[in-house]
Order: C-alpha cells, then sequence, then structure tokens
C-alpha cells in the first residue's frame, strides 16, 4: 500500500503540509483542519503526526464507516459516520483528528497533494508491505 | 414502511405527528398511548419536569405518578409501563450514553421499579421525536406499537403472525418492517416473551442492530418484572425507527466540549483497559474470580461466597468463548464495549433445541445467579438458561436467586420430587434447572409456582407443605418482594444497608460498598457508612436520569485517580458528567448539584412508595442470610472470623459455647447493627426513624409540591 513517509531530518518545520493538505480537502488555510501535524516539542527533532493506514481504527468503529480500500488506504465513509469519535481516542498514533465544524473524524488517506508542495522533500509517498509508526523511515 | 406487511398487520389506531428536531437534549414531548381505548396522544414536557426530574428515571415516575392511583396493583390497566432515556442519552461520544429507564409498578415489589437499559431504543425514541413513551390500558387482543419517526406515524396494530419468544419477535420485526438495509440500523424493538407471561418475573428486551453480526442483539431490563407486566397489557413489542443518527443528532449546547471529554474517555479505555478490568475483551465476567478470591461470589444460596469449581466460569473461560475484536458496545461509541456475545451457540433443549443463535452474555450477574448460586459450574448449562431466560422473557437474576432458593429448599427436605413434578432440584443440577426454566416458558407445573418470587413461594411453602416460616424468611433471598443480586453482603454492614435501603429492592445499583467497607475498612463508624449510603445512591441514582450507563464510571479509571483525595468516587469521571450535563442542556452544574438532581428524585420515589403502601422502616427489613450464618455449616465455614468477632466485640468466649449459641449471639449483635445503621441512614437522608422523607427535606429539594406532601403528612 501507498503510505505517507516523513524524514524529521530534513523538514524545516514551514507548515506547508498543514496548509496544503487543508486546502484539499476542506478549501480552507488552517492547519486545525489538516491531516498532518507537525508537531514542535522543544526538544529534539521535530515530529509529524499523520495516518500510517494500520487499520486499527477500523475495529472499533461500530458502523463499519471505517474500511480499507481495494488499495490498502484507510478511509471514512462520512454517511455511515455517528460521530462518536472511538476511532479517535484508539488510534495509536493520535492521527484521527477533529474539527468542530463537523461531526466526523478526518484522517490522511495518502493522497500526497502535501509530497508535491513539501520545499525541503521531507514527505514522500512509499510503497510499504505493511504499516508502520510514523516517523520511520522506509 | 413495507407494504409486503400490511396482510398481516391491521392497524386497530393511528396518530400523525412531526418530530419536532432535539433541542439540547429534549424534544419537548412525551408520547401517550392507551392500549384500552386506543387513544394515542403527545404530551408536552414541562419546566418542572426538566428542572426537577431531569429525564430518564424521573420523568417515567413523574408520569407514573400522574397516571396511578393509590391503590393501583400491577395488573391493574392504569398501571403504566414508562420507557425515557434522558437528555444525555444519545449522544456518541462518551461511552455508556444510550441507556433507557422503565419504571412501572412491580409485580413482585407491588412499588415502583426501576431497571437501567441498554440498547437503542431510547435514543431512537428521542430521535423519532419522543423524550419518552408511557403506556397505559390493557389490549384486547395481542398488539405491537410502531413510533415510525420518518414517516412521522405512530400505530397500534394487531400482528398476529408475529412470534412472542424475542430471538424470533426480533428477527421478524426487522423482516416485517424495515423496507432497506439501512432501516435497520436505526430501529428498534422492545420485547418480553413467553416466559414473561406465565411467571412475575418478566423482563424486557431492548434491541439494537449489530451491523457486523448483522443481526438484532438483546439487552434486558431485567429487574422487577416488567415483562411481566408488558404481557399483561398484552403487548408483543414496541417498535421505533428513527432517521440516521449523527453525531450531533442530540443537538447539545456545547457538541466540543463533549468531543473533549469523550476523547478522552476513548483514550482512557485505550490505554488501560487491557490492565485494569479488561471489559473490551471479557465484559463483566471478569468479577466472577474476583469475587470468588474475596469470598463474595454466591454459592449454594448465598451460603458461602467462594467455589473450587470458580475457574470453570470465571472471565478466562468468557474471554475464550466471546467473540474477540468486534465493537459490542450496545450504544454508539462506548468503547469499554462489555456488550459481548457467544455466537453460533447450538440450542440443546426445549422447543429451540438445535437452532445455532447469539447468546447476549453471560454477564457477571447472570454466571453467579445461575451457576455459581445455584452449584451450576458448566458453562454450557450457564449459556443454555441465559439464551432461554432472554428469548422467554426472563430476568436472569430472579431466576438465578429464586432458583438457588428451591434448591436449598429441596435438600432441605421442604420440596421433593413428588412436589416439583419429578425435578430433582438439588445445587450443581443444571438439566433440572433448565427444565425448570421451560415450565416458566411453558407456564406449566412447579416452574409456574417458582416464577412467582420467592416471597410467594415463601407463603406456598408454609400453607402447602408446613414448612418453617422462619426459616424460609431467612433463607429465601429477597427483600421488598425483589430478589436479590449476586453478592455475598454478610460481612459487610454497608452493603446489607445497600441491598436493603434501597427504594425498588436489593438491587446493587444504588451502591456497592463492600469493598470500601470490608476489605479496605473506609467506612468504620455508622457516620461513615450513613455518608456512603446516602451519597453513592444519590450519584448512582444520576446516570438513570440522564440517559447514562454505570459502569464507563468507575469499571475503568483514570491511572492517578488512587492519589486524588476521593478514590472511591473517581473525581475525574464525575467531572466528565458535569461537563457532559452542562455541555448538552446548557445548564452549568457542578458536582454538587449533579447529586441534588439525583437527591429530589431518589426522595420522590420513597414518597411514591409511601402512596402505595409501603415505603417505610418496616419494608428495608432484610433476610438473615445476607447478614449472618443462617445454619450451622454455613457458621462453621467461617468459624475463625466469627468466633473472632464473638470474642473482640462481643467480649464473649467461644470456647465455652455451642454453635447454636454463638450463632444466637452474633445474630442478635448483627441484627441490632443493622437497626442502627437504619437510624443513621435515615438521618443523613433527611428521614424521620420511621424513614418517611421530612417536609423540609423535600423543601430543601423542591418537591414540596401538594400532593407530594399529602402523602407525607399522614406519616409524620
Amino acid at each position: 500500500m501507498k503510505v505517507l513517509s516523513y524524514d524529521p531530518e530534513l523538514c524545516v518545520g514551514c507548515y506547508i503540509c498543514e496548509e496544503v493538505c487543508s486546502e484539499t480537502w476542506f478549501k480552507v488555510t488552517d492547519g486545525e483542519k489538516s491531516s498532518i501535524r507537525i508537531l514542535d516539542e522543544g526538544e529534539g527533532p521535530l515530529r509529524a503526526v499523520y495516518c500510517v493506514q494500520c487499520g486499527e481504527c477500523i475495529a472499533v468503529c461500530p458502523t463499519e464507516a471505517l474500511y480499507r480500500d481495494r488499495k490498502g488506504i484507510v478511509r471514512l465513509r462520512k454517511k455511515l459516520c455517528v460521530g462518536c469519535l472511538s476511532c479517535v481516542g484508539f488510534c495509536p498514533y493520535l492521527a484521527m483528528f477533529i474539527h468542530s465544524d463537523q461531526t466526523e473524524p478526518f484522517k490522511c488517506v495518502s493522497c500526497g497533494q502535501c509530497v508535491e508542495e513539501c520545499p525541503a522533500e521531507a514527505l514522500a509517498i512509499v510503497e510499504v508491505e505493511t504499516a508502520r509508526a510514523p516517523g520511520v523511515q522506509v | 414502511m413495507s407494504e409486503k406487511t400490511q396482510a398481516t398487520r391491521r392497524v386497530l389506531a393511528e396518530y400523525t405527528y412531526e418530530a419536532p428536531p432535539v433541542e439540547r437534549g429534549y424534544t419537548g414531548q412525551t408520547l401517550y398511548v392507551n392500549l384500552s381505548d386506543n387513544t394515542i396522544s403527545a404530551k408536552p414536557v414541562t419546566d418542572v419536569m426538566k428542572e426537577k426530574f431531569i429525564g430518564g428515571r424521573g420523568f417515567g415516575l413523574w408520569l407514573l405518578w400522574h397516571g396511578v392511583k393509590d391503590d393501583t396493583k400491577w395488573n391493574d390497566p392504569e398501571n403504566e409501563i414508562v420507557i425515557s432515556s434522558g437528555p444525555i442519552g444519545g449522544i456518541t461520544q462518551y461511552p455508556g450514553s444510550g441507556k433507557s429507564l422503565v419504571v412501572t409498578i412491580s409485580p413482585l415489589t407491588d412499588i415502583v421499579i426501576d431497571s437501567n437499559v441498554g440498547g437503542h431504543f431510547g435514543p431512537l425514541l428521542k430521535f423519532a421525536g419522543w423524550d419518552g413513551i408511557e403506556i397505559q390500558g390493557k389490549a384486547e387482543e395481542e398488539v405491537i406499537v410502531v413510533i415510525d419517526g420518518v414517516s412521522g406515524r405512530v400505530t397500534i396494530e394487531e400482528a398476529p403472525d408475529a412470534p412472542v419468544d424475542t430471538h424470533l419477535l426480533g428477527h421478524w420485526l426487522i423482516e416485517q418492517l424495515a423496507e432497506k438495509k439501512e432501516d435497520r440500523y436505526f430501529m428498534s424493538t422492545v420485547s418480553a416473551g413467553s416466559g414473561a407471561e406465565h411467571t412475575r418475573i418478566g423482563c424486557l428486551n431492548f434491541s439494537l442492530y449489530d451491523r457486523k453480526r448483522k443481526a438484532p442483539r438483546f439487552k434486558q431490563a431485567g429487574r422487577g418484572g416488567i415483562g411481566t407486566v408488558f404481557r399483561d397489557k398484552r403487548i408483543k413489542a414496541l417498535v421505533v425507527r428513527s432517521g440516521p443518527v449523527r453525531g450531533d443528532s442530540n443537538h447539545p449546547a456545547d457538541p466540543e466540549r463533549i468531543a473533549r471529554v469523550g476523547t478522552r474517555l476513548h483514550k482512557e479505555i485505550h490505554d488501560y483497559d487491557d490492565e485494569q478490568n479488561r471489559m473490551r475483551k471479557r465484559g463483566t465476567p471478569y468479577l466472577v474470580q474476583i469475587m470468588d478470591d474475596y469470598d463474595l461470589l454466591p454459592v449454594h444460596n448465598f451460603k458461602f461466597g467462594s467455589h473450587s469449581d470458580t475457574p470453570k466460569i470465571n472471565g478466562d473461560v468468557w474471554e475464550a468463548r466471546f467473540t474477540q475484536g468486534l465493537p459490542d458496545g450496545c450504544w454508539y461509541g462506548c468503547t469499554m464495549a462489555c456488550s459481548h456475545a457467544v455466537d453460533a451457540y447450538t440450542v440443546r433443549t426445549g422447543p429451540y433445541k438445535g437452532q445455532k443463535v447469539i447468546v447476549d452474555g453471560p454477564e457477571y450477574e447472570t454466571i453467579a445467579g445461575v451457576g455459581s448460586n445455584c452449584g451450576i459450574f458448566n458453562p454450557d448449562d450457564i449459556l443454555e438458561i441465559n439464551f432461554y431466560c432472554d428469548t422467554y422473557g426472563i430476568d436472569t437474576i430472579s431466576f438465578g436467586t429464586l432458583t438457588a432458593f428451591v434448591m436449598e429448599c429441596y435438600e432441605a427436605g421442604i420440596l421433593d420430587k413428588e412436589k416439583t413434578g419429578g425435578l430433582e432440584l438439588t445445587f450443581g443440577n443444571g438439566e433440572a434447572a433448565i427444565e425448570l426454566l421451560h415450565q416458566m416458558g411453558r407456564g406449566e407445573g412447579f416452574g409456574k409456582i417458582a416464577g412467582q418470587g420467592i416471597r410467594r413461594m415463601k407463603e406456598y411453602f408454609v400453607s402447602e407443605y408446613g414448612a418453617d416460616p422462619q426459616f424460609l424468611q431467612d433463607i429465601g433471598m429477597e427483600a421488598k418482594g425483589l430478589e436479590y443480586s449476586e453478592y455475598v453482603c454478610k460481612e459487610s454492614l454497608a452493603q446489607q444497608g445497600g441491598y436493603g435501603l434501597t427504594n425498588k429492592g436489593p438491587q446493587h445499583d444504588e451502591a456497592w460498598l463492600i469493598f470500601m467497607d470490608q476489605v479496605s475498612n473506609l467506612l468504620p463508624t455508622f457516620e461513615d457508612k450513613a455518608e456512603a449510603l446516602h451519597y453513592f445512591p444519590m450519584f448512582r441514582t444520576w446516570f438513570g436520569l440522564v440517559g447514562h450507563c454505570k459502569l464507563p464510571w468507575n469499571d475503568i479509571v483514570p491511572p492517578d485517580n488512587r492519589y486524588t483525595d476521593e478514590p472511591a468516587k473517581i473525581p475525574e469521571h464525575v467531572q466528565n458528567y458535569v461537563e457532559l450535563f452542562s455541555a448538552v442542556t446548557g445548564r452549568e452544574i457542578t458536582k454538587e448539584d449533579l447529586i441534588a438532581q439525583s437527591e429530589a428524585v431518589y426522595n420522590f420515589q420513597r414518597v411514591f412508595n409511601l402512596r402505595l403502601g409501603k415505603g417505610r422502616r418496616e419494608h428495608d427489613a432484610i433476610p438473615y442470610r445476607s447478614q449472618g450464618p443462617v445454619t450451622v455449616e454455613e457458621y462453621e465455614s467461617r468459624a475463625e472470623r466469627y468466633d473472632q468477632q464473638l470474642r473482640e466485640i462481643l467480649g464473649l468466649d467461644p470456647e465455652g459455647m455451642s454453635t447454636q449459641e454463638k450463632m444466637a449471639a452474633l445474630r442478635k449483635y448483627r441484627e441490632e447493627q443493622y437497626e442502627r445503621l437504619k437510624d443513621a441512614v435515615y438521618e443523613r437522608r433527611g428521614w424521620t426513624p420511621d424513614g418517611v422523607p421530612k417536609l423540609e427535606t423535600l423543601k430543601r429539594l423542591g418537591i414540596d409540591f401538594p400532593e407530594v406532601v399529602a402523602v407525607v403528612q399522614k406519616h409524620l
């Protein structure tokens, strides 16, 4: 499956990825609506939070709104979602996001728009057999 | 709904309406259905109802109070069944937020029973436009009541082809009423079964549609015979259908605040459930081994608290039997997910022998009740009984406790094969227990006698078989007419009060204080015990006012809970409830307000009992089996502990005493202790020494309505 990959060594913390993501999926520039978050925790390198398509959320979804598509990407059928946010609390990577403008959560679907725009080439879409933790280089 | 069903459904009454939007947790109306004259109408939810009675059990009590008379009995037409969730019921973001509360006058206790049940009915009823449903009257012929919030139509219908037993009826209703696959998702049914009509221990099954299993599941409003009232009204089923549920269907005042609190608890369960109670994998059966370890698991009609065979029915066994990895919440967003099931169980006895079924549960109470308490340690017997209790509409707790009573009577020679129609009802005889259950389903034989409950069996055994009334009073584990739930409370005075000083009878949902009292010794004085028997019943009542489940309160705890000033209260979770109520309703409350809300409803229920001729000190009596050893073998089984108490507390020398003398001395002491506990608790609750709420208490709580005061004044 194709997943997002992030290299903290290359990241310059420009947050362009967050802007691109929110513009792509929500038509606004708002980091709170991005499915990738760059975290500056003071010490050590920057860190990125995004979905690695591990699919643990699928099992906790009570309405089968979360599913893995034919390409292996974990997706959310908004029509089936009852906004319970179980997936948000159960995501091992805290990569399922919410915003007060809507009741359904949202996540990275490996669309690659952020990769296109990343000036530092810190992001990539890579092919993997199984999901790995974010930040681990492939 | 579907046209294919019209041939088998005859509409007796129809009411059309436009479902109002839910605002801050309320629709502002309740549905009234009278089955005697086939009238259907809407009643407004008043400000007093919202302010003082909140919702759920509070609404139920208020509507029931106005529907019945002082002398109404359970099977009078004016008795009502009221179902309501509550303002928080139906939010999807916080675990345990989809409960329904049912109240009626009980055929077991002749006072109000309330029961807290999962499944989707209550929330979907709200999303179909109703804060509650109130059913009065008795139908001439069997009926179903269909509340269709999508088309805005409520109907009372005859459906002669509909089966009675729940596992068949649930499927039938879905087949008949759901036009599209998606309709099943937002439909829920309430039903009982054939056993409910032949006994006084009938329960109600509330359905949810399990999308992964592609089948309806059922949760039970078990206690107090509500299913019996349901069948007496000749109702086969209630059906509700709403539009699709969304994350904001409850239209809360502050959804962001709810999301914040909800995701925090989801994460807490994700991070700590595995190392705490493993509710997600085992559900409430995790308690079986713990209770055994602490000598609290009822064995042989509550004689003993542990058994060497307990590992055969403990949580490990059920973890292996339950299908793992499914989102087993009984409402959306319950990540505690304790509603486990055994799938593809092949029924081995009775009318459904050979069918492959889903067994919902068993829960701890069922395992302890129909299992260890009856000396039955075969998981398949427990499953068989669990399945049939549910589909027949019989409460597993009452069934377990009364069967244990019957077994002790059998072993004591009060009953024999002749009296039981050939059933050898000795401890451990699973086959006999299962046949007893089938007799209840058919309304035949000894099952019909046993199905009347322990209180009536005691009278019957005395009058028909000449049994010793004192012995039966001592070993019959009922109070107020309701069978005990499944904890041995002999060594915890506080829990004796937790069972005895309740509104509805000995069900542990008001207070479970055994560990605080007996294990941790946190309640050494009467004042401490009284404070706990004030706070916890009030706090736990609150779940039933708002549509919540108790389990996510303390079956998961924050890792730093033990360092808080009051760990037993789980302060962080109490604060969650404060946040949720404020965020849904827009009424900012504090944790003290939460208790005050409950206290008003709790006292109202006590006054309701007074109105129905009960509710005083004498009605808070408990059987001695719940207080101490009734028999020599019981005394001997804990002789060291009892002898020590005689020595240290009563200053007696057990060496020179016979077991009978020791038992008598211990009994005198323990019974006096319980009376002193009553005094302390009544005082703390603002009641007279006779257990009657004082006028000043009613006034402080703002429920000094003239009709309430009039009831109380007769007893002051």
